[in-house]
């Protein structure tokens, strides 16, 4: 129950927070979607990197270590530390630049504009809603199973929150749970708009990295059971056998091409949205320098909790993402374990909330605006626009997260896999002249073709390991996907006219 | 400098893939599996490389400050 009450006053915490950011509302379409360009080095440093840092930063990699070992940490993390940073410097700031010279707001009105296409746009749509939708899935479903685990116990007596499984039972259900973070985001995200959501993030942020720390120490003392700090790592790490100290398990191949999932980050439009709340250019700088740092800070004591927790008796049953909320259940105070469960939580809701604004900016934006017309909507229209497509994402979202429970983390590097496969275009288009619209068509039309002919291959993610073969080589899916959208791009835009002479001097003679 | 930046990246992702510790399972400070502080180095080395990317190979033409306008 300490835990329960813990969690709720974070969440008050949070709205609070919200009608906070909401009274310094100017009240117009740019300041909720963009907060007026006004956000400085520290806000967007934290916010990129709540929001990049989804469910899967410590649920996830604690639980991934926990069944691969340490590889994980290459694959993912320190991988991530240097094409996030790069993502952020070679696409971020010229976009940023780009944006404040032109309006963007969204990426499909910046690809409407670079390449003089309406279809481009309308080809965008369906693909980055539908790559943002399972993402925020993994996001809820995740909070979901947290909130079970962490409040198991609390209502023993409770018919509807009984389980057979003792990690769970008395505990919130997963519906409960993920409805009750829905809420609170979107009150935050309703009210607050971009403002309330960059300083939630860098709240959240501050959370679940301060918090991860203190489980970091407490677990290792815990688990060491030895008089020192470093003695509690020696003994830790001393029971973990072979297989999770080192990658003998994992593909060398699989583990090189994993590289090009987080180019993704240059094709989220969520981060899109964030890059275009910078104040300056200069801003980026503090951002592309930590981002790396910041990973290494919440990745490796989660690793090193995955590896250990393999030496640990735990219930046979238990899912790896179930890892570490068990563990700080079943291993720390109710005070400790319920503040180390709202930084689980912050590190969940850090990143659904960029994604629900992002949806709503692109359905009021890029639907509703473009094809009505923009001049038929006041500034305040749009906003309430906006609102309003958030609640019905949101809405969407919970009632998408009642269906299939377990799938759907497999869908994660998928999703990661598309964004990824698209990054060829974006870069393109800031980088090549030549860039053509029917080359951008093409290079999207081969994603979606390539994507879903390899996600039915995986058996609809259900197939975890599903790698393709290039020789002996295993490979991600990743792989075919990229080179399918980047051969496409390429050659369709070779042999097709470029946009308008005028067109290209304004996005690339820029003084 | 601009050039030595974008060499660096490059050396940086090869060395990223570190073949030669995939079976090691030395212990660093007796607590760090050696593949995993590796990588932890490559962060470090991450950072420090994007903070000269700072500093030298920060592009041209993007400090474009338009006027204020709170449309």
């Amino acid at each position: 129950m300490t835990q329960l009450i813990i969690i709720s006053i974070y969440m008050a915490l949070l709205l609070i927070l919200g009608v906070f950011a909401s009274r310094m509302f100017r009240g117009t379409k740019k300041d909720y979607l963009l907060a007026s360009h006004s956000i400085g080095p520290f806000l967007l440093l934290m916010s990129l990197f709540g929001t990049t840092m989804t469910a899967f930063a410590m649920v996830g990699s604690s639980g991934e270590a926990y069944k691969e070992g340490i590889g994980v940490y290459g694959m993912l993390a320190s991988s991530s530390g240097i094409v996030h940073s790069l993502c952020f410097f070679v696409i971020g700031v010229k976009i940023w630049s780009l944006g404040r010279r032109y309006g963007y707001t969204t990426q499909i009105e910046y690809f409407r504009d670079r390449l003089d296409s309406d279809l481009v746009g309308l080809l965008l749509f369906p693909i980055l809603v539908g790559l943002v939708i399972p993402y925020l899935l993994l996001g809820v479903m995740a909070g979901g199973t947290v909130f079970q685990n962490l409040t198991a116990g609390a209502f023993p007596n409770v018919e509807f929150f009984q389980t057979k499984s003792p990690a769970t039972n008395g505990g919130v259900p997963p519906a409960v749970g993920s409805l009750v973070i829905c809420l609170v985001v979107l009150t935050y995200v309703f009210f607050g708009g971009m403002r309330g959501t960059a300083w939630a993030n860098a709240f959240q942020t501050c959370v679940f990295m301060v918090l991860g720390l203190i489980t970091f120490w407490v677990m290792a003392n815990q688990i060491g059971g030895q008089e020192s700090f470093i003695e509690n790592l020696k003994v830790a790490t001393g029971r973990v056998s072979h297989e999770y100290v080192t990658r003998v398990d994992m593909s060398k191949s699989r583990f090189f091409t994993y590289l090009l999932i987080p180019l993704s980050v240059g094709m989220f439009p969520h981060l899109f949205q964030h890059w275009l709340t910078a104040k300056s250019a200069e801003t980026f700088k503090i951002p592309v320098i930590c981002h790396p740092l910041f990973i290494m800070i919440v990745w490796v004591p989660c690793v090193l909790i995955g590896i250990w927790a393999t030496t640990l008796e735990l219930p046979p049953t238990i899912r790896p993402n179930a890892v570490l909320p068990f563990l700080v259940k079943t291993r720390t105070g109710d005070v400790l374990g319920g503040l180390l469960a709202a930084g689980i939580l912050a590190a969940i809701m850090s990143s659904l909330d960029s994604q629900f604004l992002c949806l709503g900016t692109i359905f009021s934006n890029d639907i509703v605006g473009h094809y009505l017309g923009r001049d038929r909507f006041s500034d305040r229209q749009m906003v309430w626009l906006a609102r309003g497509f958030i609640v019905a994402i949101v809405i969407l979202t919970y009632v998408l997260s009642l269906q299939g429970y377990r799938s759907v983390f497999a869908m994660g590097v998928w999703c990661f896999s598309g964004f990824a496969a698209l990054f060829p275009i974006v870069f393109l288009a800031l980088y090549w002249r030549g860039l053509t619209a029917a080359g951008a068509c093409a290079g999207i039309l081969a994603t979606m073709a390539s994507w879903a002919y390899l996600f039915r291959e995986s058996e609809f993610g259900a197939n975890s390991k599903y790698s393709i073969h290039l020789a002996d080589y295993e490979l991600m899916p990743v792989v075919a996907i990229f080179a399918c959208s980047l051969v496409a791009t390429l050659t369709v835009s070779l042999v097709t006219p470029p946009p308008k002479e005028e067109t290209i001097r304004r996005h690339f003679d820029l003084s | 400098m601009r050039n030595a930046i974008w060499i660096a990246v490059v050396v940086l992702v090869v060395l990223h893939q570190d073949n030669w510790f995939w079976d090691d399972d030395t212990l660093v400070f007796g607590f760090l599996p050696i593949g995993l502080a590796w990588h932890v180095g490559i962060s470090v080395a991450a950072a420090f490389l994007w903070y000269l990317a700072t500093v030298f190979a920060w592009p041209k033409g993007t400090d474009f400050v338009p006027e204020e306008t709170d449309a």
